[in-house]
């Protein structure tokens, strides 16, 4: 043979050897949690590199909410991060509120609180859940559920809604606490911490579980806040920044808490991250709880909160003004209903840090509606944390960024 | 008349007129095949107590019936064969699976006077065709021409030839205690030692077994040929209807095979403390059972591994021990 049919017959053979696996996962993956496609390239089981590729569960909230009032796009929150939709919603009203400057009365407040860490547990809980499916623990799956079934049960008797609650509203919350709820969440915060062991002995001294979990998805604190990791993500590499601390709203500066932090930065430590966080959840609902006695028979929206049925453009109130010539003349002067400008509120929901930029032209409803979502960053991180993994682990790594694509897409 | 001449008679006509072994085939078949329909019947069923939910109740008092329904829906499914595919491997791939899972029963003593084959090298039979059941997977991988289903078959041929070793090395001891390869041989040389049961002296030869056997027929927390979070459902991800029903089929013929296996090499046989008159084969049963709970159990406890730390436990825990195993026996064999 020729010298150089000799070359390429070694390059043709060194092509083949070297040509990638590519591995289209998604976006109808049992694991992927909803709708990620991920776009593989394997060498073996080894993942080369890894390209996420977003948008199949866009609905245009961000767009939607232009042509609501504020208390119609409250609403479209719900589907935001819909396992905790509480959240969401006090996200989007302590936003407006910050633009109206309105004074939210101290029970919505504390209610407030209640449901934002109904909503993390119950977050994690299904957190917990999925990621141990997906390493392949089917009953901690179950466990974790049938706990998930009773907070949704109180939300039932809260608000009559279990998934999508839209249970705050601007300046307040809709309905008080009765004492059935109060005595419900007194019950489940006393059973809540015998139920978090049982999760723990399935797992936590497992040594498949172990072997499956330390030091896969490695992220050092640098790296995490490169990456714009927040939330319990971000707390697993040993980085203190919880915004409920740092950026104290609604009651939290009152309530004695720990911020569950980890410094290994795997997929372990971010495990034990949201298992201290519940804890910390329930503690801070007992703590709200006892608060709530104190505040018994108080209101539950502010006075000056905008009603339900708030105009969506500018109202036009009748003025007499003084005219030059003829003395006085009625005139329609258009009176904003929110106060014209821009405001950003972050806040910590069970996925990291969500953020509502809004900007008013006066009117009610929201000129430009920017979300600020935590999943959406943290599948940016994907990559980063796959590379060089397995394709098991990849499964991991998604799960311990505890993504949510309704909230990623919009 | 007696039993014994009974069963002369009858063994006389059936020999004659069916020739005894395609009598006992079909009985055996079909008893086994009713034994695998309701264990995933009691697999749901438990699996669902271990999980605080009821498991199915619909079909029939207690759900007794669904096995029965599953069956029929899935007979009645079309069978869907994609275009690109390999047709003639991909059609008989899980005909190659089941049958090798289903044939390894021929050699099996259910009871001393129930072995459809007493042959002599029965344990090396049963080797041999649990090697190629795993040989239908890898080929439905392959044949399937799909990303996940390719993986999965490696996946599948990877672990299953690493884990022979294993569970080959394992059964060596019980061979050398034994003197035999014929499984009523063992069965009997296993009563009349010390222990009456081997899984007492070959306790590391009864773990690795154990361990390779639940590796073999691809079950939690081994079963990453069909890792349903990773590679959606493996080997078998393009496969439908009756034809996915059938590699269903053959990882319950696997797990009641080794199961059988290891009730006759390690736990003493059709034998027991004592004897139940009219049913021989009570205590076999009762031992299958037992294990077969054992493999449900582990099942709803147990994450799964991980590819490379799959390989790691065959090649550096597993086939050590065996090896170990196989030197203790020899010492103890020599000594006494």
């Amino acid at each position: 043979m020729a010298p150089t049919l000799e070359i390429i017959k070694k390059q043709q053979d060194e092509k083949e050897w070297d040509e990638p696996y590519f591995v289209n996962m998604g976006p109808q993956h049992p694991s992927t949690h909803g709708v990620l496609r991920l776009f593989l390239e394997l060498e073996g089981e080894t993942i080369r590199s890894c390209d996420p590729r977003i948008g199949y569960l866009h609905r245009g909230i961000e767009k939607l909410s232009e042509f609501r009032t504020y208390s119609q796009a409250m609403v479209l929150t719900d589907r935001l991060d819909y396992i905790s939709s509480a959240a969401n919603n006090v996200g989007f009203c302590l936003a407006v509120e910050k633009l109206m400057g309105l004074e939210v009365p101290r029970r919505a407040q504390i209610i407030r609180v209640i449901v934002c860490e109904m909503a993390r547990i119950c977050s994690h809980l299904l957190w917990l859940a999925t990621h141990a499916l997906d390493i392949g623990a089917m009953t901690v799956f179950l466990y974790c559920f049938r706990d998930r079934e009773w907070l949704l049960d109180v939300f039932e008797m809260i608000c009559g809604a279990r998934l999508t609650v839209s249970y705050p509203r601007i300046g307040g919350v809709r309905l008080d606490f009765t004492d059935e709820i109060v005595d419900e969440l007194y019950k489940f915060t006393e059973e809540f911490p015998n139920r978090i062991p049982e999760y723990e002995t399935l797992i936590d001294v497992n040594r498949i579980w172990l072997k499956r979990t330390k030091g896969v998805g490695v992220v050092s604190p640098e790296e995490a806040v490169n990456l714009g990791l927040t939330g319990p993500s971000l707390r697993g590499s040993g980085v203190h920044y919880d915004l409920r601390r740092s950026a104290p709203y609604l009651i939290y500066d009152e309530l004695d808490f720990e911020v569950a932090v980890e410094y290994e930065g795997d997929t372990y430590a971010r495990y034990r991250v949201r298992m201290k966080e519940m804890r910390e959840a329930n503690k801070i609902i007992r703590q709200c709880l006892d608060k709530l006695a104190e505040t018994k028979g108080e209101p539950v929206v502010a006075e000056d909160a905008p009603d339900l049925l708030m105009p969506f453009g500018k109202v036009k109130k009748p003025q007499a003004a003084p005219h030059p010539k003829k003395g006085y003349v009625v005139k329609g002067v258009e009176v904003p209903v929110v106060p014209e400008g821009e405001v950003y509120m972050a806040t910590e929901v069970p996925k990291g840090e969500l953020g509502f930029y809004i900007v008013s032209d006066g009117t009610g409803h929201p000129w430009r509606l920017r979300i600020r979502a935590p999943s959406f960053v943290h599948i940016s991180a994907i990559p980063a944390l796959a590379k060089g993994h397995m394709v098991a682990d990849l499964v991991a790594v998604i799960g311990t960024l505890d993504i949510v694509l309704g909230e990623c897409d919009r | 008349m007696d039993a014994k001449t009974l069963y002369d008679t009858a063994n006389y006509f059936l020999l004659k007129y069916f020739g005894l072994s395609l009598f006992k085939s079909v009985v055996l078949v079909a008893i086994t095949l009713l034994h695998v329909a309701y264990t995933t019947y009691a697999e749901r069923k438990i699996i669902g107590h271990m999980q605080q939910r009821i498991g199915p109740n619909r079909v029939g008092p207690r759900g007794l019936l669904q096995p029965i329904a599953d069956v029929l829906k899935l007979i009645t499914k079309e069978d869907l064969i994609p275009d690109c595919v390999d047709r003639p491997v991909f059609k008989i791939a899980p005909f190659i699976s089941l049958v090798a899972g289903a044939t390894s029963l021929a050699v099996i003593p259910i009871w001393q006077n129930f072995v459809i084959a007493n042959v002599n090298t029965a344990l090396l039979v049963i080797l041999a065709l649990s090697s190629l059941s795993s040989f239908g997977v890898i080929l439905a991988g392959w044949a399937s021409n799909s990303r996940y289903s390719f993986l999965g078959g490696l996946r599948a041929s990877a672990q299953v030839i690493s884990y022979e070793i294993a569970m080959a090395l394992a059964l060596v001891g019980v061979m050398m205690l034994a003197g035999s390869l014929n499984l009523v041989d063992i069965v009997n040389a296993q009563v009349h030692s010390p222990f009456k049961i081997y899984a007492i002296p070959q306790i590391i030869g009864f773990f690795v077994f154990m361990v390779a056997a639940i590796a073999e027929t691809n079950r939690t927390p081994f079963d990453l040929p069909e890792a349903e979070s990773e590679l959606v459902a493996g080997y078998f991800v393009e496969y439908s209807g009756i034809r996915f029903a059938l590699f269903y089929l053959a990882e319950y013929f696997g797990m009641i095979v080794m199961s059988m296996l290891a009730v006759t090499c390690f736990l003493g046989g059709w034998y027991g403390p004592f004897e139940i008159p009219g049913v021989p084969f009570f205590w076999f049963l009762l031992k299958l059972y037992f294990l077969i709970f054992f493999y449900i159990w582990v099942r709803a406890t147990l994450p799964r591994y991980r590819y490379d730390q799959l390989m790691g436990l065959g090649w550096k825990i597993l086939i050590p021990l065996a090896l170990l195993n196989i030197v203790i026996t020899g010492l103890i064999k020599v000594l006494a």
